[in-house]
C-alpha cells in the first residue's frame, strides 16, 4: 500500500498535528512541555509530565502526552502501558486505542492491533485515521494469511506496517466529562457537526496559504488505473465520478443533486426533499469545498449497473474526511446515476 | 458493505454457479472434518455476514492450522475490508499453480457441500456386498470425493464422506507413470502403519490391487496406487495433484481406516459416480443374481453347450482362450455323472468405467462323482449384444 512509503510525510504531519495541539491544549504546562517535545527533548518533557501527572494523576490530556513521548522514545511496553489504562480510564476515547494499535503493530502483533482499531472504530465510526490504519492492518494480516496459504516465505512478511498514531485527545474536548458509557451510535457518513471542531485542529494545512476558492480543484487519479481494452462504459462511469466530485466542489448543489437517480436510496431512509435540503445546506455552508476522488475501482453487475468504489478525500474550511465509499449507479437514458451511496468498508 | 459485494458474488457464483443434481442429504451428512467448519463459512458469507465468517475460519485455522485453503479464505475475508474482490484468492503474488490448486479445492469442498450424496440413491457399483465386507468406499474423482457405504444387511448405507485429491492427470490409469487414478473395481491389499512410510504419506497408507484381473487382460500396467493420508505440512492437497494414489486428510484417513478390512474391503473408483433409486438398484441386483443362478444351474445340469453359452468368446483366463477352454469343459464334462456346485458369499459390483462389466466373487464348492473342491472364484461378466457373458474367470 502507498501509505507504507509515506512515514516521513506522516510524522510531519504529526509535528504539525502537535503545535496545532499545543495551541488549545488547556493546560499551560502542557502546552511547555509539548514544545518540547518538539525540540527533541525527549527526556525533559518526559520529566515534566510525570510532574505533571503527580498533580493530576487522571488528566487524560496528560497521560495522552506521557504515552506520546514514550512512543516517541521506542519505549513501546511503557506506552502500551499508559494507553491501555488510558483507554480503560476512557473507554469513549477512541484515540488511545488507535495508539495502541499502532504500538502493537510495532511490536508484530497485529491481531490485537486489529482488535483496538475495531474499538476505536466502534467508539468513533468515522475516525479516518484508525479506518486508515486497519486498512493497513487488515491488509497486513491478510497478506500474513496468504503467506501461510502458499507457505511463502515471504521477505517482507518481517516488515513492519508504519500506522499513524494520533496525537492530540481530539474527541476529548467535548466527551471527557461524559460517564464512561454508550458508545456514539454509528453514523452513515462523517457528519461535519461532530468532527467541525476536531477537523479544524487535524487540519494540517490550515495554516497554507489559502487556494484559490471553489476551483477545479477535484481530482480523480483514475487515469493511473490500468486500462485494457477500451471500455466506454468504465470510461462513463469514471467520467460521472469526476463530475460528481466536481460539481460538489464547486458547491452547485442543484447539479450535484442531478447526479442521484429518481429511486436513490437515501442513508437514512429519510424522504427526498429532506435529503436535498439537507445536502443543500451542507453543501453550501463552507467556504470551500474540495472534494477528492482516490483510487476508483469499478464493477459492472449487468450492462446497466455498476458498483463503484473508491477513497473519498473531502475537506472543507471546517472539516476533513478521509473515507471509503461506494456508489451503486444505474445507466438510465444514458447517463449514470447515483442510485445508492455508502461510506465505510 | 461494497466489500462485501465483491466476496459474496464470487461466492455465490461458487455456491450456486452449479445446478444441483442430486437431492441433498443433510440428515444423512457425519462430517467431524473441516468441510463441516467450512461449509459454515461459506454459509456466513453468502448471508454478508464477513465478520462471523472470520471469526469462524479462525475458529477452523486454530483446529486445522495447516488447512491452507482456510488462510487464502482468511485472507480474502481480510482483504474484502480493504476493497471489493472479485475472486477467490485476491492475492497478486500467489504462485499461479497453487493459487488455482487452492480455488479448484474451494470449488470441490463446496460443491460437495451443496451437493451431499443423495439420502434416496446408492451408487449403481454396489450391487451385493459379501455379509463379511462391513463396508465399501465409492470414489469420485472429478467430485474429489471419497464415500464410506455400511453394509446394512446388503443394502449399501451411506455413511460420510470425504475430500480426496487424486492423479495430476485425472483418471482411467493405464501406464506406469502415466500420474493417472485407476477407474474399476478395487479391494484393499494391505495396512502399512506410519512408522514404515515417510512422512509424505501422513498416517498411513492402504495399497489397493491395481492393476486387477480386468487391468491386466487389457494390458494396463503400474503398481503402488493407495489411498494414504498427507503429509505434516499441509491439510489437504489439491484436488490433482497425486501421481495417481487417493490422497484424504490425516484426520480424514484415520477416520476411514476404522472401517478398512484388509482383504475385504472394495474401493471402486469412479470419474463421475452413477446413482440408482434403490428400485432400480433392487432390479439391477435381481437381474445378475438370477444371472448367476442359471450359470450354476447350467454348469450341475452336465449340459455343455448351454454351460458354455455363459462364456464369452473373448474368454481368456491361465493362458486358455474360449476354444480350448471348450475343449477342456467338454472333455470333463464327459467324465461326471453328477455335479453339485454350491455357491455363497456373493459380492457383485458394476465397473464404473466404459464397458459394462460386472465383478463377482463368491465361495465355490463344487463336487461330483470324480472330484470336490473348495474355492473363492472371481468372474468378470461383460455385456456383449445385449447378453451377459462371462470373459475372465479364475480364483479370486
Amino acid at each position: 500500500m502507498s501509505r507504507l512509503d509515506r512515514p516521513v510525510a506522516r510524522f510531519r504531519a504529526l509535528l504539525l498535528a502537535l503545535a496545532l495541539a499545543a495551541a488549545w491544549a488547556r493546560a499551560d504546562e502542557l502546552q511547555d512541555i509539548d514544545k518540547l517535545v518538539r525540540q527533541g527533548q525527549h527526556e525533559q518533557a518526559l520529566e515534566r509530565v510525570n510532574r505533571y501527572l503527580a498533580q493530576k494523576p487522571r488528566d487524560a490530556q496528560g497521560r495522552f502526552l506521557k504515552g506520546l513521548i514514550l512512543a516517541e522514545e521506542n519505549k513501546v511496553s511503557e506506552a502500551i502501558e499508559v494507553f491501555k489504562k488510558l483507554s480503560q480510564d476512557y473507554p469513549q476515547l477512541p484515540e488511545p486505542y488507535n495508539n495502541l494499535a499502532v504500538l502493537y503493530a510495532a511490536q508484530g502483533q497485529y491481531e490485537k492491533a486489529r482488535e483496538e482499531l475495531e474499538a476505536s472504530i466502534r467508539t468513533h465510526p468515522s475516525y479516518a485515521t484508525a479506518y486508515e490504519n486497519l486498512g493497513d492492518v487488515y491488509t497486513k494480516l491478510a497478506s500474513d494469511s496468504y503467506d501461510k496459504a502458499f507457505q511463502l516465505d515471504s521477505s517482507n512478511s518481517g516488515a513492519k506496517t508504519k500506522l499513524s498514531l494520533i496525537h492530540e485527545l481530539i474527541s476529548s474536548t467535548n466527551r471527557l466529562p461524559r460517564p464512561a458509557t454508550s458508545p456514539s451510535s454509528p453514523t452513515a457518513e462523517p457528519s461535519p457537526q461532530s468532527l467541525a471542531t476536531a477537523s479544524e485542529r487535524a487540519d494540517t494545512e490550515a495554516k497554507q496559504p489559502s487556494r484559490p476558492a471553489k476551483a477545479e480543484t477535484a481530482k480523480t487519479d483514475a487515469a493511473v488505473q490500468p486500462r485494457s481494452a477500451p471500455d466506454q462504459s468504465k470510461d462513463d462511469v469514471l467520467r460521472t465520478l469526476a463530475d460528481w466530485a466536481n460539481t460538489w466542489s464547486k458547491q452547485d448543489s442543484s447539479g450535484y443533486l442531478a447526479f442521484y437517480a429518481k429511486d436513490f436510496r437515501t442513508p437514512n431512509g429519510e424522504t427526498r426533499a429532506d435529503w436535498e435540503a439537507a445536502r443543500t445546506r451542507r453543501i453550501s455552508a463552507p467556504k470551500r469545498i474540495e472534494v477528492i476522488v482516490r483510487s476508483p475501482t469499478v464493477k459492472f453487475m449487468g450492462d446497466n449497473n455498476a458498483v463503484v468504489t473508491f477513497r473519498q478525500l473531502y475537506r472543507s474550511d471546517h472539516l476533513k474526511a478521509n473515507a471509503a465509499k461506494t456508489l451503486v449507479m444505474i445507466r438510465s437514458d444514458g447517463r449514470w446515476l447515483i442510485q445508492e451511496e455508502r461510506t465505510g468498508s | 458493505m461494497s466489500a462485501r459485494v465483491g466476496i459474496c458474488v464470487a461466492v455465490a457464483a461458487m455456491a450456486f454457479g452449479a445446478p444441483s443434481a442430486l437431492s441433498p442429504a443433510r440428515g444423512a451428512r457425519i462430517d467431524a472434518t473441516a468441510d463441516a467448519l467450512l461449509a459454515n463459512v461459506y454459509d456466513e458469507i453468502a448471508k454478508g455476514r464477513l465478520d462471523v465468517a472470520l471469526q469462524n475460519i479462525d475458529g477452523l485455522i486454530h483446529v486445522r492450522p495447516n488447512f491452507r485453503l482456510a488462510h487464502l479464505i482468511k485472507g480474502d475475508l481480510l482483504m474484502a475490508r480493504v476493497h471489493p474482490l472479485s475472486t477467490v484468492g485476491a492475492f497478486a503474488a500467489a504462485p499461479k499453480e497453487q493459487l488455482e490448486g487452492l480455488r479448484a479445492e474451494a470449488l470441490a469442498r463446496l460443491r460437495a457441500y451443496r451437493e451431499p450424496p443423495p439420502v434416496d440413491r446408492v451408487p449403481r457399483y454396489l450391487l451385493q456386498l459379501r455379509e463379511d465386507q462391513k463396508f465399501a468406499i465409492v470414489i469420485d474423482t472429478r467430485r474429489s470425493r471419497l464415500y464410506v457405504y455400511q453394509n446394512d444387511n446388503g443394502r449399501p448405507r451411506f455413511v460420510a464422506d470425504y475430500y480426496v485429491s487424486s492423479g495430476k492427470n485425472g483418471a482411467l490409469k493405464a501406464r506406469e507413470g502415466d500420474e493417472k487414478t485407476p477407474v474399476g473395481v478395487y479391494h484393499i491389499t494391505a495396512s502399512l502403519p506410519r512408522e514404515k512410510l515417510s512422512e509424505f504419506y501422513g498416517d498411513g497408507a492402504f495399497p489397493i490391487s491395481y492393476p486387477n484381473e480386468w487391468d491386466r487382460i487389457q494390458g494396463r500396467n503400474g503398481h503402488g496406487i493407495w489411498l494414504h493420508g498427507t503429509p505434516p505440512d499441509t491439510y489437504s492437497r489439491p484436488p490433482r495433484s497425486s501421481n495417481g494414489c487417493v490422497v484424504l486428510a490425516n484426520a480424514d484417513l484415520d477416520a476411514v481406516a476404522r472401517d478398512l478390512q484388509v482383504g475385504l474391503t472394495p474401493v471402486i473408483i469412479s470419474e463421475d459416480v452413477e446413482w440408482l433409486s434403490f428400485d432400480d438398484w433392487a432390479s439391477e441386483r435381481r437381474a445378475f443374481r438370477d444371472q448367476l443362478e442359471r450359470w450354476r444351474a447350467d454348469w450341475e445340469s452336465r449340459d455343455t453347450d448351454r454351460y458354455l453359452s455363459h462364456y464369452s468368446r473373448r474368454f481368456a483366463a491361465n493362458g486358455q482362450n474360449y476354444e480350448s477352454w471348450a475343449r477342456h469343459k467338454r472333455e470333463v464334462n464327459e467324465g461326471k455323472r453328477w455335479i453339485k456346485v454350491g455357491i455363497e458369499n456373493v459380492s457383485m459390483f458394476r465397473d464404473p468405467g466404459k464397458e459394462d462389466l460386472l465383478v463377482v466373487t463368491f465361495d465355490q464348492e463344487y463336487r461330483s462323482n470324480n472330484l470336490s473342491n473348495m474355492m473363492r472364484k472371481r468372474q468378470y461378466w461383460k455385456r456383449e449384444d445385449g447378453d451377459w457373458r462371462i470373459v475372465y474367470e479364475g480364483p479370486g
